[in-house]
C-alpha cells in the first residue's frame, strides 16, 4: 500500500503537478485541465470511455503523440501536453 | 522473440482469471493479456484510492505467483492468427503463439450520441467510475449519473464514496419496467443483495425512472444538462455528466481471427457451444463477450473455457447447468431494461456522432451502408476504429458496424516492421 | 428492357469519370455498380496525381488527364492538395538520372528541377542523412478519389443518367448486358470493371497487382511534399514476385500514408512480411517515422494489362462494346484523360492524344 501513496510529479502543459503513484496521467491533467485536445472544428475533447477504446482522452507524452491518458500510469518527471489536432482541409 | 503458451487468455476480468485460474490448474503453460496495468477488467478495477473488495481479492490470490503463468499487463493486442498474436508492449513487438486462446475480451459502454456530448465533463457512466478509480478528482464535484442498467448504481455508488455530490440518478427504463426487474431480482440473492448494498450506499440520492438526459450545455466544459422526464423538461446544473446505455460485447479480436458472430441482436456476440469453443476449434470465449451476463456468468463461463481449454472435458461440463441459471439473468437484465426508442433520436443535425473524425449527424443520415458512409465521411476512420460511432450507429438502427482492419489497435510502426509474426487474414468481406 | 446510349458498367473513379463526361454530351447513360461508388481499387488508391515519364504512351496520358484534374482543384470533394511530388536521389547514379527525366517532363510541358542535397533537406527535414539530392514537381497533387467518384456519380445522375447501385453486370447480352437481377439494359456497354473485367471480357487478358498500405494517426507536417524515390519505377515495372517502393504522402488531415508494394496475389491478406519490407524501406528514408502510430493497414488491387497500359477504345469482336480499363497504379491520375479519350472514340472524333497505343485489339495481337 505504501508505494500508492508516493508522490509522483510530473509536469502538464509546463504547470508542475503532484499525484500519488498508480494515478493515470487522466488523472493528474484533470487537476489543471478540463480539455485534453481540439479537433478541426475548436471544439474541446477529454475523456469520454475512461477505458481505452475512444480515444479522446489522447495527449503528448514525453514527445510522443497519440497516447491514451487514461492507459497511460504516471512517471517521475513526466511531460504531458494537451494537444491540438490539426486543422483538416 | 515468440513467446509460446499452451493456453493464452485475452482479458484479465472476471471471466479471464477464472480461464486461467482453471488452465492453470493443471499445469498447462499459460499466458494472461491486458491492456491495463492491473488485472481485474472493468467491473474489478483496483480502485488506486480504496480497497479490492472481497471477491475479486479471491479472484488476484487465485492466479497470484502461479508458477506457470505469464502475466501481460499493458499489453495491446495489435493483430492476430489462428495461432499467434502480434501484441505491444512498452512501445515494443512481441508474438505470442498459442495452442488454445481464450477470449475474454469483456464488455464496452454502449455511449449514444446527443447534443453536447463531446464537451468535456461528459463521460459515460463505467466511463467515470473507470477515471474516478485511477485518480481522477471527483470530490465536491457535482455530477448527474444517467442512462441504463445496474451499472449506474455501481457508478454512482464510486463517485459518492470519493466525494462527488451525487445530483441524482437518471434510468431511461419505464417504472413499471424496473418493478418488474425488482420483483424478479429475489431469485438471484447475490444480486439482490448487491442491489441493497448499493442502494444504501446511495442513500439520500435521487433515483428516478423513466428520465432521459437530451442535451449538455456549456462553452469550453459541461455546465448544465437537459433532462426529459416524461413530457416535462427540467434543467440541472453539474460539473459532470456520467451517461451509459448498457454494455456491448468487445467482439473485434473475435472478429479478426474469424470467429463466428451471433449477431441477431444489434450488437454481435461471439457465437459458443456448450464448452465455450467458438467457431474455430482452438478458440475459446466466455463472458460477456459473449453476451452480456454480468459477472457470476463471467466466472462460470470462464472456468468452463479454462478446463476446456486444457482438455478437461469433464470439469467443464459439471458446470454447465450453473452456466444456464447465470445466463437466465441476462435475459431478465435485457428485457429490463430494453431502450426507450426515443433515446435513438436526441442526435440532431449537428450531433457529431464519429467523435474521431468529427462526422455529424446530418453527414450520415442518408447513408444505409457502413462502407460507403466511411469512404465518403470517414466515420469510422479514426482511431477508436468506430468502436464509438459504429456501435451507436449500430444501436440506431442505421447499419452494423463495417469491417475491421487491423492493427485492431493503433501501434507503432516500429511494431509493425520488427514483428516476425506471419499474416493477417482480412476475414472481413469487402 | 430499358434502353440507353451507354451503359457504363463499374462506377470506380474511371467509370465514374466516363459516365460524367457522357451524361455531361447528352447522352442518356446507366451507370452499374454492385458495391459503393468508388469501392474498388479507387478506395484504396492513395490519390497521388503524378506524371509518369518512362513509357512515352504513359507520359501522353498522365499529362493530358493531369490538366484535366485541374477543372477540381477547387472541388471540396476532391481534397486537393497541391502538395507536389519530390523524386529523391539516393546516390549519384540516380542523382545522374534527373537531368533526362527533366527534359522528357519538359517535353510534355511539366516543370520539374532539380534539387541538391541541401535544398533537399530544407524540403524535407525528416529525411535521413546521405542522400544525393532529387527532383520536385511542385505542381503535382493529392486528392480523395472514392468522394471524387461519388460527386460524377452525382453529376451524372443530376444529367439524367440512371444509377444501378448493389447490382451487378452478370453478363452481355445481344445490344446490352444482363444484371444479377434479371433486368436487361439495352445500349452501347463501356466496361469500367477494373481488376474484373475477363468476367465480361475474357479476351482481354488482366491480373491483379495486390498492393499495401499503411496510414498514421495525424502529425501535420512530418512530411510535406509526396515522396518518392527515383528507384520507384524500377519496382513498378519490375518482375521480382513482391516489390516495394518508398512512397510517403502527406494527406490533407495530417496522417502520413506509407507504400508501395506489389505482387501477383488474389488474396486480400495482408501479408506482415510484405509489410516489414515495406516499411523498412521507408524507414531508410525517413528514420524517425518507426515512433509514428499506424491506424490502419489494407491491400487493394491495380488491374494490370500485360503491357502495363490500359485499355481503352471498342473491343474487338464485340458490337458496341467499349472498354475503359487496366490502369494499374496510374488509374486516378489518368481517370479524365481515359474518359476524354474513350469519348471521343464513342462520337467518332478526334481524340486530344494519339489513341493507338491503348486500343484493346493489341492484346488480341
Amino acid at each position: 500500500m505504501s508505494a500508492a501513496h508516493t508522490p509522483i510529479r510530473l509536469q502538464v502543459d509546463g504547470r508542475s503537478v503532484t499525484v500519488p503513484a498508480g494515478f493515470s496521467v487522466a488523472a493528474a491533467i484533470a487537476q489543471v485541465a478540463t480539455a485534453f485536445g481540439t479537433r478541426k472544428d475548436a471544439s474541446l475533447r477529454a475523456p469520454l470511455c475512461g477505458m481505452g477504446l475512444c480515444f479522446e482522452c489522447r495527449v503528448r507524452i514525453d514527445g510522443a503523440d497519440h497516447q491514451r491518458a487514461c492507459m497511460t500510469l504516471v512517471r517521475e518527471g513526466m511531460r504531458v501536453e494537451t494537444t491540438t489536432e490539426p486543422a483538416h482541409g | 522473440m515468440a513467446e509460446r503458451y499452451d493456453v493464452l487468455v485475452v482479458g484479465a476480468g472476471p471471466a479471464g482469471l477464472a480461464a486461467t485460474q482453471a488452465a492453470a490448474g493443471y499445469g498447462a503453460r499459460v499466458g494472461l493479456v491486458d491492456a491495463q496495468s492491473t488485472q481485474g477488467g472493468q467491473v474489478w478495477r483496483r480502485d488506486v484510492r480504496g480497497a479490492v473488495p472481497p471477491d475479486a481479492a479471491a479472484a488476484f490470490r487465485a492466479v497470484a505467483n502461479l508458477p506457470n503463468l505469464d502475466w501481460l499487463a499493458q499489453t495491446q493486442i495489435v493483430a492476430a492468427t489462428q495461432n499467434e498474436l502480434l501484441v505491444e508492449h512498452d512501445a515494443r513487438a512481441r508474438s505470442l503463439r498459442y495452442d488454445k486462446l481464450v477470449l475474454a475480451c469483456g464488455a464496452r459502454e454502449l455511449l449514444l450520441p446527443f447534443p453536447g456530448w463531446t464537451l468535456p465533463g461528459v463521460f459515460g457512466a463505467g466511463g467515470a467510475q473507470a477515471l474516478v478509480k485511477q485518480g481522477w478528482p471527483i470530490a465536491g464535484k457535482r455530477v448527474v449519473v444517467a442512462g441504463s442498467g445496474p451499472l449506474l448504481l455501481a457508478a454512482a455508488a464510486t463517485l459518492k464514496k470519493h466525494g462527488a455530490n451525487v445530483l441524482g440518478i437518471y434510468e431511461q427504463a419505464a417504472p413499471a419496467q424496473l418493478a418488474a426487474f425488482a420483483s424478479r431480482l429475489w431469485r438471484w440473492p447475490a444480486k439482490a443483495a448487491q442491489a441493497v448494498a448499493l442502494r444504501a450506499a446511495l442513500a439520500g440520492v435521487t433515483y428516478r425512472a423513466g428520465a432521459v438526459v437530451a442535451a449538455a450545455h456549456g462553452d469550453a466544459q459541461l455546465r448544465a444538462i437537459e433532462l426529459r422526464i416524461g413530457k416535462q423538461m427540467r434543467q440541472i446544473d453539474c460539473d459532470h455528466l456520467a451517461v451509459g446505455y448498457g454494455l456491448v460485447p468487445n467482439v473485434e479480436l473475435a472478429e479478426l481471427l474469424g470467429c463466428a458472430l451471433d449477431a441477431s441482436g444489434r450488437h454481435p456476440r461471439v457465437a459458443v457451444d456448450a464448452d465455450q469453443r467458438t467457431s474455430l476449434a482452438n478458440v475459446y470465449a466466455a463472458g460477456e463477450i459473449c453476451g452480456i451476463g454480468g459477472r457470476d456468468a463471467a466466472r462460470i463461463e470462464g472456468a468452463i473455457a479454462g478446463h476446456a481449454a486444457a482438455g478437461a472435458m469433464q470439469a467443464a461440463q459439471a458446470m454447465q447447468s450453473a452456466r444456464r441459471r447465470a445466463r437466465r439473468f441476462s435475459a431478465l437484465l435485457e428485457m429490463h431494461f430494453a431502450l426507450d426508442p426515443r433515446v435513438r433520436e436526441l442526435a440532431t443535425d449537428d450531433t457529431v456522432v464519429c467523435r474521431c473524425e468529427n462526422v455529424a449527424w446530418s453527414a450520415l443520415r442518408d447513408f444505409d451502408d457502413a462502407r460507403a458512409a466511411k469512404l465518403q465521411t470517414r466515420c469510422g476512420m479514426g482511431a477508436c476504429q468506430g468502436r464509438i460511432c459504429g456501435t451507436a450507429l449500430a444501436e440506431l438502427g442505421r447499419y452494423a458496424r463495417g469491417g475491421l482492419r487491423p492493427p485492431i489497435f493503433p501501434a507503432r510502426l516500429a511494431t509493425l516492421a520488427d514483428s516476425d509474426f506471419a499474416s493477417i487474414e482480412n476475414q472481413t468481406a469487402q | 428492357m430499358s434502353a440507353f446510349d451507354l451503359i457504363v458498367v463499374g462506377a470506380g473513379i474511371v467509370g465514374a469519370a466516363c459516365a460524367d463526361l457522357a451524361a455531361a454530351e447528352g447522352l442518356h447513360v446507366a451507370i452499374v455498380e454492385p458495391g459503393p461508388v468508388g469501392g474498388g481499387a479507387t478506395a484504396a488508391s492513395m490519390g497521388h496525381l503524378v506524371v509518369m515519364d518512362d513509357d512515352p504512351a504513359e507520359l501522353a496520358l498522365s499529362r493530358y488527364s493531369q490538366q484535366l484534374w485541374e477543372a477540381y482543384a477547387d472541388l471540396p470533394e476532391a481534397e486537393f492538395s497541391r502538395c507536389g511530388t519530390l523524386w529523391i536521389a539516393r546516390d549519384e547514379h540516380e542523382r545522374a538520372g534527373i537531368a533526362a527525366k527533366i527534359a522528357r517532363l519538359a517535353q510534355a510541358g511539366v516543370f520539374a528541377e532539380a534539387i541538391d542535397a541541401n535544398a533537399l533537406y530544407e524540403l524535407e527535414p525528416e529525411l535521413a542523412p546521405g542522400l544525393a539530392g532529387g527532383m520536385l514537381v511542385a505542381e503535382e497533387a493529392v486528392v480523395y478519389p472514392p468522394r471524387v467518384a461519388e460527386f460524377l456519380v452525382k453529376r451524372a445522375t443530376a444529367r439524367n443518367a440512371r444509377l444501378y447501385l448493389g447490382r451487378r453486370a452478370q453478363r452481355l447480352v445481344a445490344e446490352g448486358v444482363a444484371l444479377d437481377d434479371g433486368t436487361r439494359l439495352s445500349g452501347p456497354v463501356l466496361v469500367a470493371t477494373g481488376c474484373a473485367v475477363p468476367e465480361l471480357l475474357p479476351m482481354l487478358p488482366m491480373r491483379a497487382r495486390k498492393g499495401h498500405l499503411v496510414i498514421t494517426e495525424r502529425y501535420p507536417a512530418f512530411v510535406r511534399h509526396q515522396l518518392l524515390e527515383l528507384g520507384y519505377a524500377d519496382s513498378a515495372h519490375g518482375n521480382a514476385p513482391v516489390s516495394v517502393a518508398f512512397n510517403v504522402q502527406p494527406r490533407p488531415t495530417g496522417q502520413v500514408l506509407i507504400g508501395s508494394s506489389r505482387e501477383f496475389d488474389d488474396s486480400r491478406d495482408i501479408s506482415m512480411s510484405t509489410v516489414r519490407t515495406m516499411l523498412s524501406r521507408a524507414f531508410a528514408f525517413l528514420p524517425r517515422l518507426r515512433y509514428l502510430q499506424a491506424l490502419r493497414i489494407w491491400t487493394g488491387f491495380r488491374p494490370t494489362t500485360p503491357d502495363g497500359r490500359p485499355y481503352l477504345g471498342a473491343v474487338p469482336g464485340l458490337r458496341n462494346v467499349w472498354v475503359a480499363a487496366g490502369h494499374e497504379g496510374l488509374g486516378v491520375t489518368t481517370a479524365f484523360g481515359s474518359a476524354g479519350l474513350l469519348i471521343d472514340q464513342l462520337f467518332g472524333r478526334r481524340p486530344a492524344i494519339d489513341p493507338a497505343p491503348y486500343l484493346p485489339l493489341r492484346a488480341l495481337a
